[in-house]
């Protein structure tokens, strides 16, 4: 049963009715409002978080029926879960009596949600089982609008969960277009074309969701925001060459670029700057706790393949950006949360190789326990540097009189940037044409009535 | 050993020791350990490690990083968990399992002058207390501590609470004591930190 939501177009707060988002957003530059106004974020929940297909969860959270995994579709709580069926949904934790959540756990397997409050039971597939004490209704508890409300659409891509409310929404493939491209191939570098999550990096900022979104494909922030990160994880190397250090010079000059793939989706692309042959990443890995030691042991192991085997330890050059909330970066499947106008969660959940071929042997626990490490050296070393200087944008923006924030490198200048004929923009690694290509999608959504519906099972 | 071979196998400068064998040791030594029949009772054996946890408390507050490092073993493990259970490192991401090596980056990193995290600095004191002390039922020459920790941290604008319980693992050197394994248990580990940058 498809419910259509009333959705007051942006419930503005604001005396003056609705923003000109034209005049928010402009071609090389965007008002401090699309980052500090609560209205705006409010709006952001219905127009972005609701409207377009959003990033829910990976299909290794919840591998077996009946697994459930919480989560937020914006602000929405929601419990994902595979039903006693097999099949994956994603269910607004909320009961439909009182509206207390179902679920407070982060993730388990329960073929029943009982709530706490008056004890109201509904199957994991979100139908309304029980009501205590029955007989002092006078209601028909077979009218599906005691069933817990669902997203009324949800598909994977490959494992990757996606949700919205929009039924008018184009279909997932077609949402994700040329994006689909590079997150294939992340992912079949990996045995089975398949990764999994153990755990994650889990942090938190003071700042705008955006800037988050903003510095994902980022190539002109590097040098400055992360030369602490450079200058550590070279102290040790001969070279000089570990890590990020293409960026050292002019980063424009190297073979690596930046993209805007349609749909909000941005790309940067560092793996041109290296040789495509086995062992060439894990040639630029920094150091892990066991870096020595396990090359040692897969080179015993594996012989020749062990290149291959080292290069799953090493950290994948690409930054993938799923719009609005979804980034692979290296080997972690990065996810933006927005918590309020200015308070973000950026969860980075690490991802190990499965090896059901048993291609590897038992190289592969060698290998998962390195890129378990090698995965933790950017959120230490390199994100919190980041997250900080997204707090003091945010605190910047404060001056309210300078309104403007830029987003213009490249802009202009002849010959930087080129369009493929799918429609693909790229430029060098410091331009910032992903940034404004992105937040013109924003605008887009921002200008458009949400259409959204939510789901009951009949 | 040859020097060559020892300079190789230096943890400060390259990492042989994290292998399959430490980290099921780690996991093991780190399960079921807090128990009453192995609690060491001797008033001054404890305050022996009371001191110890209130000297590191005391080095970390004061910034003196590299000689908290030094109350570490040369071949050591700094933990964070992700997990409230602990998790098990070689299967998971943590939200820092540092050897050696990484321990120093750390250092290092915080001393370049460019850790934005750390621009300005942290000021932090520690309250450590309720320290109780274990028979390293693997090993009747290790002790284990369990200690509990309040790091109030003041930076920027204001200051904050983390609190978490500690699990060191000790061995005797030189007449003294060694860290060889130091666990830091947040209770909201599982829950998304702003800026864990300073050493916890």
């Amino acid at each position: 049963m498809l419910e259509k939501i009333r959705t007051a177009p942006a419930p503005i707060v604001r005396p003056n009715a609705a923003y000109d988002y034209d005049e928010l957003v402009q071609e090389d530059r965007v008002h401090q409002l699309i980052y500090t106004d609560p209205a705006i974020f409010t709006a952001e929940m219905t127009h972005v978080f609701g409207a377009t297909w959003v990033y829910l969860a990976h299909e290794s959270q919840i591998p077996k029926p009946d697994d459930f995994f919480t989560t937020r579709l914006g602000l929405r709580p929601i419990i994902m879960v595979r039903d006693a069926q097999g099949q994956v949904r994603a269910l607004f934790n909320r009961c439909t009596h009182r509206g207390t959540t179902l679920c407070r756990l982060e993730r388990g397997s329960a073929r029943m949600f009982r709530c706490p409050y008056h004890g109201w039971a509904f199957l994991n597939s979100g139908k309304l089982q029980t009501v205590p004490w029955r007989d002092g209704y006078a209601c028909d508890f077979d009218d599906p609008k005691f069933n817990v409300a669902q997203v009324p659409r949800v598909e994977s891509y490959r494992g990757f969960i996606f949700g919205t409310l929009n039924m008018a929404a184009m279909p997932l493939t077609d949402y994700l277009g040329p994006i689909s491209g590079p997150i294939d191939e992340w992912l079949d570098r990996h045995p089975g074309g398949r990764v999994v999550i153990r755990e994650a990096n889990r942090l938190m900022y003071r700042g705008n969701w955006k800037l988050a979104y903003d510095n994902s494909s980022d190539g002109y922030h590097v040098i400055f925001s992360h030369r602490s990160l450079l200058e550590t994880e070279n102290r040790l190397a001969e070279e000089g060459d570990k890590g990020m250090s293409f960026y050292k010079g002019r980063p424009d000059d190297a073979p690596m670029y930046v993209a805007y793939m349609g749909n909000g989706h941005h790309f940067k692309d560092k793996r041109p700057n290296i040789e495509k042959r086995p062992g060439a990443l894990w040639e630029i890995e920094g150091a892990a706790p066991g870096t020595e030691h396990v090359e040692g042991e897969l080179r015993r192991k594996l012989g020749a393949r062990a290149l291959e085997a080292l290069d799953l330890c090493a950290s994948e050059p690409v930054n993938i950006n799923v719009f609005p909330n979804l980034s692979i970066l290296g080997n972690h499947i990065q996810v933006i949360e927005p918590l309020s106008v200015d308070t973000t969660n950026t969860t980075w959940y690490g991802t190990a190789v499965v090896d059901e071929a048993g291609i590897w042997g038992d190289a592969i626990h060698d290998i998962n326990a390195l890129r378990m490490r090698t995965q933790e050296q950017f959120p230490n070393f390199g994100e919190v540097d980041d997250l900080a200087n997204f707090e003091e944008i945010q605190r910047g923006l404060a001056a309210q009189e300078d309104e403007w924030v830029y987003m213009h490198r490249g802009l202009g200048v002849p010959g930087r940037i080129r369009v493929a004929d799918n429609g693909v923009i790229t430029a060098p690694a410091t331009d910032e044409v992903f940034m404004r290509e992105y937040i013109k999608e924003w605008r887009r959504l921002m200008r458009t009535p949400p259409q959204l519906s939510i789901r009951r099972e009949p | 050993m040859n020097s060559a071979t020892r300079a190789a196998h230096d943890p400060s400068r390259t990492s042989h020791y994290v292998t399959d064998a430490l980290y099921r040791d780690v996991v093991a030594w780190f399960t079921d350990w807090q128990r009453e029949d192995r609690a060491v009772t001797d008033a001054a054996a404890r305050d022996t490690f009371r001191r110890l946890v209130e000297r590191e408390a005391r080095l970390l507050d004061n910034d003196l990083l590299e000689e908290w490092a030094a109350m570490l073993a040369p071949e050591c493990i700094y933990w964070i968990p992700a997990s409230a259970n602990g998790g098990d490192p070689r299967r998971e991401i943590t939200i820092t399992f540092d050897d050696r090596r990484r321990l120093e980056d750390r250092i290092y990193r915080l001393r370049t002058g460019y850790a934005w995290s750390q621009k300005p600095k942290s000021r932090t004191v520690r309250l450590v207390g309720n320290v109780e002390a274990f028979i390293c039922r693997h090993d009747p020459q290790a002790r284990m501590l369990r200690s509990n920790v309040l790091i109030s941290e003041f930076r920027g604008f204001e200051t904050r609470c983390l609190a978490g319980w500690c699990a060191h693992r000790l061995r005797e050197r030189a007449g003294g004591w060694e860290i060889t394994v130091r666990q830091l248990n947040l209770i909201d580990c599982d829950r998304n930190l702003r800026n864990p940058s300073v050493i916890l």
